[in-house]
């Protein structure tokens, strides 16, 4: 091994390699091409996920789109509300108002609520299963519990806990990939503050849904009349919440003779009147559909804690501001 | 003559992408359409050409001189990859339209095999420095002929046909293998 050979080696390579790198800056100054610092700015602001969610490929083409006009600045879901706010900082415009959604799966029917027709032994994926006669639970409307959905997530928010496919709120983006791959369309994408739901997709009735599942809809329409917000669609023998009406009072949830309605009974808020700023008009306890309120004209009211349901009536009819949610 | 030949040899005998199997990354991958395959072929012919001949230069002037032979592969691959970043920029600049189309590629050409292929083939063959311009040409010319060829191909099978499983990439192998099979077709063309 010749000394000079690993010198010479060095010396020439290292040489080479810097020649090279001087024309190449000389090159990037004299080619530099103007990049619209704006689209920089944006892409920084993004959260990166490349999910696909807003339509475009990625998220270098909604940064171009968003400094195009070509995208919305709250087009990215994942981002959501206060991305749309810093984005709207950047570009200078006014930003629009969208309420959080996630996605939910309309389903209960987990291991100990249905049974399963058949033993499946076949791919572990929904839209396999779903080939062969709609799948191995026994309702057929029902999840299958395979886990496509969960593979489809890129923010881990949804797994199958007992055979039936749950989102965790708080992870869901409502980027929409796993309302996309389930073949039985049973997720569903609603407004976050939204909570009560039917969790069940089933349009027979009575005994044969009993049959398949214990917590199914039985179209009974039981949560149809105890609904005075008139809030709850009914067809195809099954009970549907139309949000644009629900106040979240989960008087449904209460009727509900079969468990079918869901709604976390902790999260009730109740209605609260503030001495110092009632006058005692009597329109909050006229507009309660509960009797909860209780007071004499020109006295201070009070809410009857047990009969009040939280439905927010009185909150948004109180001409004082004095009722507030909790 | 000879260089007829050589022209000859590279396109159509010893085709870099169907006889030598070189540069099947992007053969593959920038396929779909005859456009993008049309201007991805001509980025890789003019990276070839000017690769074939910086490369051949540096060798005779500064490895062969110098005795460091084994340098070559690393001392081509870094002509390689500066020529590459240089090409990158001067399309950034003239032409966003086809940077646009083709910029993810150009760092593929970089590690393309083609490239640092025609290269290392042009010194085992003792070429002159006028016989490796044209092999390199002659190199990136049969890159073209290939992926064109092939992209037309292609096309025509997203409407045809196609059991769901062979769909998309299984196709594409067998229908390159086919274009290979063909290919041998050419030898013997030399003599």
């Amino acid at each position: 091994m010749n000394i000079n050979t690993i010198l010479w080696s060095v010396v020439s390579l290292g040489g080479l390699a810097v020649l090279f790198g001087i024309i190449l800056t000389y090159a990037s100054k004299k080619f530099a091409v103007e990049v619209n610092p704006k689209t920089a700015e944006v892409r920084d602001a993004l959260p990166s996920a490349n999910c696909g969610g807003c339509g475009f490929a990625g998220c270098d083409a909604f940064a171009d789109a968003v400094v195009n006009g070509n995208a919305p600045i709250t087009g990215c879901p994942v981002g959501g509300a206060a991305l749309a706010a810093k984005l709207a900082e950047i570009m200078g415009v006014a930003a629009g108002d969208s309420e959080k959604h996630v996605a939910r799966v309309i389903c209960c029917g987990d291991s100990n609520n249905a049974k399963e027709k058949y033993e499946y032994q076949g791919i572990t994926d929904c839209k396999a299963a779903e080939a062969l006669a709609g799948g191995s639970k026994s309702c057929r409307y029902g999840c299958t519990g395979l886990g496509t959905c969960v593979k489809a997530c890129p923010f881990d928010a949804i797994h199958v806990v007992n055979g039936v496919a749950v989102v965790d709120e708080d992870k869901c983006t409502a980027c929409k990939k796993c309302i996309a791959v389930c073949p039985k369309n049973i997720i569903e994408l609603v407004p976050i503050s939204k909570e009560v739901r039917v969790l069940c997709k089933n349009q027979e009735k009575g005994k044969e849904v009993m049959q398949s599942c214990k917590v199914g809809c039985i179209a009974c329409q039981k949560c149809v009349k105890a609904c005075k917000f008139d809030a709850i669609i009914f067809e195809n023998n099954l009970a549907r919440i139309d949000y644009s009406k629900c106040v979240n009072c989960m008087m449904c949830a209460e009727a509900c003779p079969t468990k079918t309605i869901y709604a976390n009974f902790k999260n009730r808020k109740k209605a609260f009147i503030h001495d110092d700023k009632c006058i005692g008009c009597t329109i909050c306890s006229k507009n309660c559909n509960f009797e909860a309120i209780e007071g004499e004209l020109k006295g201070k009211h009070k809410i009857l804690e047990d009969k009040c349901v939280g439905c927010s009536k009185c909150y948004e009819k109180c001409p004082k501001d004095a009722v507030e949610m909790r | 003559m000879n260089l007829l030949l050589i022209l000859l040899s590279v396109v159509l005998v010893n085709n870099f992408v169907l006889s030598r199997f070189l540069g099947i990354c992007p053969f593959l991958g920038v396929s779909k359409k005859v456009e993008t395959a049309v201007g991805m072929s001509i980025a890789v012919t003019f990276v070839m050409a000017l690769a074939s001949v910086f490369s051949w230069l540096v060798q005779e002037f500064v490895l062969v001189p110098l005795k460091i032979e084994f340098m070559q592969t690393i001392a081509f691959i870094l002509v390689i990859a500066a020529l590459v970043q240089f090409v990158e920029m001067v399309i950034k600049k003239t032409s966003p339209t086809l940077y646009q189309a083709l910029g993810v590629y150009l760092p593929l050409i970089t590690t393309n095999c083609a490239v640092l292929g025609v290269a290392i083939l042009n010194i085992q063959n003792n070429f002159n420095l006028i016989e490796t311009l044209v092999n390199g040409i002659g190199g990136g010319l049969s890159f073209t002929l290939a992926i064109v060829l092939f992209a037309g191909v292609r096309e025509r099978l997203e409407t045809a046909p196609i059991p769901k499983a062979l769909e998309g990439f299984p196709i594409a192998m067998i229908a390159a293998s086919l274009f290979a099979i063909a290919f041998l077709g050419f030898t013997g063309l030399g003599q």
